[in-house]
């Protein structure tokens, strides 16, 4: 009798012990322990120190380049991506299925390589940095530069966000729309922007912490100089670590700011999801 | 007329979903447009909505042709299969969407919502939004949504395919009855004729692109005019040879003969209301017997042909194997494209109606 009893508890599929303790250890391992030292070694420093050190005009300056810029690049990509995403799932198109495999290139490419090839193209005498040059835009070394490398490692978010919404969006909707005497614009902001608005504030969310953590992409571009205001965030902790005495301490201090930033984006997409789940489910 | 189609054509690469259709429907009038599916009823119907282009031919409303004016500008009123309700619009703005684009003042339109909402049964719910309703509820949203703005004519797509069995003959009398109050044109597509039966004033069977035939639904019934409309309308046996059945040797061996059920007359020998009626009727046996709710579907084989009639439930109880004399007292036989009605020659003096 006592093992009848026990048996009720059981749940039908079997390996839920197994999976879940790998889990639980997994994001431990390389999540949670990590991101708790990183806090444990900010803290060490009083909160007078922690303080002065992020009121520095240059890391001040930093996360003003990091967070101005990889939201006006994570603007451009919300703009672009809706069209790309919108071009490769509405028409049918020579080279379709090649443009729809590259959007991912960004996320495979070494960011190091996308860094030093969009400097050379950026440059005084690469042949984009020319042209820009001849209308009086300088790109490499500049917050637009900064911009650059950012748009082009965000933009895969913002592609793949919308891309399966507007896929699954059911035509009929559109012809609903047209049947009621709603022209192209209004069936598009009432009825295909309102659908596409979720994913695209996810995608945009994601492209914008994506920005600015920025390293690989960004450091070659930008330039790195104080006096001009390039240096990102991610640079300022790569120089408490490589300068002469190792200032672990203050590097965590940024990277914990750098970490808050990351959680109230996320926090930020999971309520849009949320609000967007509630009214269509029920 | 009210609305007319004139020799509509149209392909898609070489599947012709419409071939040379023309029809006429009365102001006021509710049809349906059956057909199995495949048939190209959709197809004409989005046509007549400025949804589909077609190739060939005249769309007219009130005697003006309409082929050039797209769909947004025709003023037709169109219910989806699916319903295609917007996801991130409450009911009342579904509702209202197609009244906000003609540019109503704001009082009117929530008029004009207010009162949608209401003829449609659904008050209180005005701040749901479409996945928090049944799909009976939302196939009315539907409805309301595209009788809202007052159109010329209601187009309706397949409307009770979505919705389960018991709810759908519910909503199928609610619908006849809300066109009929609303007073509104309309043209449904279905592809079940007991739903078309059931609520069209006039029915078009369609079948592969053709327009097979156009009346009311007893019409169709009693007077198919080709072999197609009477075997898909009721339940019917094709036969191609009537041979050796009395009453019958004129038919030429190998023309199509339909037989309806309610065509073939099964009774006891010692029946003594059919007794007279015994030497125009042949000899059978009962091959099964199945029971269909309210009467007995009973499959009798007379000679080589299987026959099927339908025998009340009051009558007197039979079983499988037993001999009965089958009486077959009318036939439809076909002919190039046209339709006979022919009667059993021995029962001339006998009033098969009265039967």
């Amino acid at each position: 009798m006592k093992k009848a009893g026990r048996r009720k508890g059981k749940v039908v599929i079997p390996g839920f012990g197994i999976t879940m303790g790998i889990t639980v250890s997994m994001l431990s391992i390389l999540i949670l322990i990590p991101l708790a030292s990183v806090m444990a070694y900010s803290f060490k420093m009083s909160p007078f120190e922690f303080v002065k050190l992020i009121t520095k005009p240059g890391v001040v300056n930093a996360f003003a380049t990091s967070i101005g810029c990889a939201f006006v690049a994570a603007v451009i990509n919300a703009v672009f991506g809706v069209m790309i995403a919108w071009v490769l799932v509405r028409y049918d198109f020579f080279g379709k299925r090649f443009i729809d495999g590259i959007i991912e290139l960004p996320f495979a490419l070494p960011t190091a390589v996308a860094g030093i090839t969009l400097t050379k193209m950026y440059s005084d005498n690469g042949f984009l940095g020319k042209a820009l040059e001849r209308i009086g835009i300088k790109a490499a070394y500049t917050k637009i530069g900064i911009i650059i490398a950012m748009v082009f490692i965000g933009i895969p978010f913002v592609v793949r966000a919308i891309q399966p919404v507007l896929e699954k969006l059911p035509k009929s909707c559109e012809e609903a729309g047209l049947m009621l005497g709603a022209s192209r614009a209004v069936i598009f902001r009432k009825i295909i922007f309102p659908e596409i608005m979720p994913p695209l504030l996810t995608g945009f969310g994601l492209a914008l912490a994506r920005g600015i953590g920025e390293y690989g992409s960004v450091i070659y571009i930008s330039g790195n100089s104080e006096k001009n205001k390039t240096q990102v965030v991610s640079y300022i902790i790569m120089q408490k670590l490589n300068s002469g005495n190792v200032d672990y301490e203050g590097a965590a201090a940024i990277a914990l700011i750098l970490l808050i930033i990351s959680f109230i984006m996320l926090f930020a997409i999971n309520i849009v999801q949320h609000v967007a789940s509630k009214r269509t489910s029920a | 007329m009210y609305v007319e189609m004139k020799g509509i054509c149209k392909k898609f690469g070489n599947y012709e979903a419409a071939k040379n259709i023309s029809f006429d429907i009365e102001k006021g009038k509710l049809v349906a447009l059956l057909g199995p599916s495949g048939s190209g009823k959709t197809t004409i119907l989005r046509i007549l909505a400025g949804l589909e282009t077609q190739d060939e031919g005249d769309v007219i409303i009130e005697g003006k042709v309409i082929n050039d004016i797209p769909a947004s500008k025709r003023g037709i009123g169109f219910v989806f299969q699916n319903y295609a309700l917007f996801r991130y619009m409450t009911v009342y703005d579904n509702i209202a969407f197609g009244l906000k684009v003609q540019k109503m003042s704001k009082e009117k339109v929530h008029e004009r919502v207010m009162e949608m909402i209401s003829l449609i049964g659904l008050c209180g719910l005005e701040k749901r939004y479409p996945d928090q309703l049944s799909g009976g509820q939302r196939q009315r949203v539907a409805f309301a949504r595209a009788i809202a703005p007052n159109p010329q004519l209601l187009l309706l797509d397949e409307p009770f395919a979505a919705i389960d069995a018991k709810v759908r003959k519910e909503l199928r009398s609610w619908l006849k009855e809300m066109i009929r109050k609303v007073g509104i044109t309309s043209i449904f597509v279905t592809h079940d004729q007991e739903e078309a039966v059931e609520v069209a004033d006039d029915i078009i069977i369609i079948n592969e692109g053709n327009l097979e035939q156009m009346g009311t639904p007893s019409e169709i019934y009693k007077h198919p005019e080709t072999p197609f409309v009477a075997n898909f309308i009721g339940t019917s046996i094709v036969l191609s040879d009537l041979s050796g059945f009395k009453g019958f040797e004129e038919i030429e061996k190998g023309k199509k003969v339909i037989v309806r059920p309610e065509f073939v007359e099964a009774f006891k020998s010692d029946n003594k209301k059919f007794h007279d009626l015994i030497p125009a009727a042949e000899e059978g046996v009962i091959e099964k017997i199945e029971f269909r709710g309210s009467y007995l579907e009973v499959t009798l084989k007379v000679g080589d042909v299987r026959l099927v009639t339908n025998r009340s439930l009051e009558r007197r109880s039979i079983s499988v194997g037993e001999k009965m004399y089958v009486l077959l007292h009318r036939i439809y036989v076909f002919d190039e494209g046209t339709a006979q009605r022919y009667k059993n020659s021995l029962l001339k003096d006998v009033d098969i109606e009265l039967m």
